[in-house]
């Protein structure tokens, strides 16, 4: 994996252009679709579907920012996202009432992050000094550590049932829970996680990062502190994993240790990684396939003769083939099949003239 | 005709703090692999603003030096003092934040960045600007010192092409360009000239005789032709000791190192 992806190119003043134009037309009409979207379709796809990609796209743009570009394969960030839920339903209003300490919402979502940050500072300390399998493996210990404490903790985190009646604050009138709210909300949220990591990739933090993800040995020799460089990774992608994490609280309404669990922190890799980990537009990607498969599973499945519940088994031997046949994810195929045509068109053209 | 490549500004912590008057001073240092004493009991000083040819054959352990002196290894025993301060146990970016700089035998370079991208994440790395999260605007004064660098190693016409599809004599010198970032009071040039054309070698003599005079160094190389153009003084290392010490005149006449080194074919000056 080489920074070449993000590099960032001082391009000289003649070559600057107003930002607006250099955005290429495809992105332009996936723009317009995104906002154009609540005019077809129904309540259903644009709350739960849509919704959802998003939140999970989130929760895995946090992880493909460590991994992508800094090397850190981490498992704690549906952990995170989940600190970050349940700070908003215990400082928060919710159904639990007698744990639950009912701030209001303009204290509740910035301590959210910043406990959030905190926790993924403190996890990112103790993984940073690690290296590959064993950051993967010490990740994964401190991700099932929460989800049983979460469990066992009735003072806090209000044990087994967690907390019901988690609503998003009427900001400005509305009900944000409302299907169309809730889709410009997450929709809007998922831009500005996305547009940050474009643009971080390219600011110093983020090139240092990639660079620490290359060449440490060479990073340090440069004044860099490496593993400081690592942790502040984590902390600044809990501000992703946390957005995430709060708006999932939301659009279930609730939180319980099963949110958080083993298997929903393995879901965010292979969202990521189906997706292509090593582009923020990846995990998205990942997302909505995620989504599209657990939702429709019955269907899928039942047209099989499988039972429902096997919907992780398509979602595992996706998972297989993609590490197998494109480790850049499905964003990784999308370009060979460009390249391919692209190709097939220099050869066309070539063999005309 | 040259411009001054780097700032002669001088703010690092410890500037001034003179209470051994050396630059760098190494006492004792043994660094062992397993059994085997890659170097032992080295004891050296270099005055601020020297600078220093280390001489010696393959495996003789001058590039283990270089890494005890930066960190990149800590030494198994022995002392080191930068600018009066022991730095022994120092992590590498502490000691390069201190004004140390060095280059890799082996080009250590970031291939799938821009060169100028490479030169200004070491203008980053000894700035505040480590981490910060707002890319820089073209008019960036961290932007203006690294094409400055760029321009010193005439890389200017490659600024935008990526590290990796440099030629090998340009990757070199990108590599002396990283070690020139910020400010630098002191700087370990292993082996710069291997593998550069005679003009390339030329063009790297001038920059480092140009150099600020404060700026001491030391440069590990094996053409006596290059170090003895450089270097005031040169040290001779043999089987991870030093043999030999001593003004470049005189370690230039002296009929062991002649045997050694000026016997064969390198004496063509
Ligand atoms: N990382 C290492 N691990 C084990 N042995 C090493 C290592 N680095 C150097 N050595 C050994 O230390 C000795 C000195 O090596 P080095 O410092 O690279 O010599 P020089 O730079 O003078 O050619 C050699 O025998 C080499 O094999
Ligand atoms: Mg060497």
């Amino acid at each position: 994996m080489s920074v070449a992806d993000q590099a960032p190119r001082f391009t000289s003043p003649v070559e600057q252009r107003m930002w607006s134009e250099r955005i290429p037309v495809p992105w332009w009409i996936f723009g317009l679709i995104l906002l154009l979207l609540p005019v077809v379709a129904n309540n259903f796809w644009l709350f739960q579907i849509m919704g959802w990609t998003f939140i999970l796209g989130m929760i895995g743009l946090s992880l493909m920012f460590l991994a992508g570009y800094g090397g850190m394969v981490s498992l704690l960030q549906m952990s995170i996202a989940g600190m970050a839920g349940y700070m908003v339903a215990i400082l928060g209003p919710s159904g639990a009432a007698n744990v639950s300490l009912g701030l209001s919402w303009w204290i509740v979502i910035p301590a959210a992050f910043l406990i959030a940050a905190l926790f993924a500072t403190i996890c990112g300390a103790l993984a940073v000094r690690t290296d590959g399998i064993y950051t993967i493996m010490i990740t994964l210990a401190i991700a099932a550590a929460f989800f049983y404490f979460t469990r066992q903790n009735y003072s806090i985190f209000n044990g087994y049932s967690g907390f019901n009646l988690v609503l998003p604050p009427k900001l400005f009138g509305v009900n944000w829970r409302a299907p169309v709210p809730f889709y410009y909300l997450t929709l809007a949220c998922a831009v500005l996680c996305y547009g940050a990591v474009v643009y971080l990739a390219r600011a110093p933090f983020g090139l240092a990062l990639q660079g620490v993800r290359d060449n440490p040995r060479r990073m340090a020799a440069l004044g860099f502190n490496v593993t400081a460089h690592r942790v502040a990774a984590y902390a600044l992608t809990s501000v992703f994993a946390s957005a995430g994490g709060i708006l999932l609280v939301w659009q279930n309404a609730q939180i319980a240790p099963g949110t958080i669990g083993v298997s929903s922190a393995i879901d965010v890799l292979v969202v990521a990684v189906v997706g292509g980990i090593r582009r923020p537009l990846g995990p998205f990607i990942g997302a909505f396939i995620y989504v599209l498969l657990q939702v429709f599973s019955t269907d899928i499945l039942g047209f099989f003769g499988f039972a429902a519940d096997r919907f992780k088994l398509i979602i595992g031997i996706g998972f297989l083939a993609i590490v197998l046949f494109s480790p850049d994810g499905v964003l990784g195929l999308w370009d060979r099949w460009r390249a391919g045509v692209a190709a097939r068109k220099a050869a066309a053209t070539g063999g005309g003239a | 005709m040259n411009a001054p490549v780097v700032s002669s500004r001088i703010n690092m912590p410890g500037a001034g703090n003179a209470s051994s008057g050396n630059a760098l001073e190494l006492r004792g240092i043994t660094k062992m692999f397993g059994a085997l004493a890659a170097i032992s009991d080295v004891t050296l000083s270099v005055k601020p603003g020297e600078r220093r040819a280390v001489l010696g054959s393959n495996g003789a352990g001058k590039t283990t030096l270089f890494n005890c002196i930066t960190g990149d290894f800590l030494p198994t025993a022995g002392l080191v003092r930068f600018f009066g301060e022991d730095v022994t146990v120092f992590p590498p970016h502490e000691r390069i934040r201190r004004g140390l700089r060095r280059t890799y035998q082996i080009s250590s370079l970031f291939t799938g960045l821009s060169v100028m991208d490479n030169v200004y994440l070491a203008c980053c790395g000894v700035s505040r600007n480590r981490f910060s999260l707002v890319r820089p605007r073209p008019d960036d004064a961290l932007v203006h010192a690294a094409e400055i660098l760029v321009a010193a190693v005439h890389l200017t016409d490659d600024k935008d092409r990526l590290v990796g599809e440099l030629a090998y004599g340009q990757q070199r010198q990108l590599e002396v360009a990283l070690a020139l970032s910020g400010a630098p009071r002191f700087v370990l040039f292993d082996e710069p000239a291997a593998g550069l054309s005679p003009t390339e070698r030329a063009d790297l003599v001038t920059i480092l005789t140009s150099l600020p005079a404060h700026i001491g160094f030391i440069i590990i190389e094996h053409d006596m032709d290059v170090a003895l153009r450089v270097a005031d003084s040169v040290t001779m290392m043999h089987n991870g000791r030093i043999f030999k010490e001593g003004r470049s005149d005189e370690i230039e006449s002296d009929p062991e190192v002649q045997e050694l080194y000026l016997g064969g074919g390198h004496a063509q000056h």
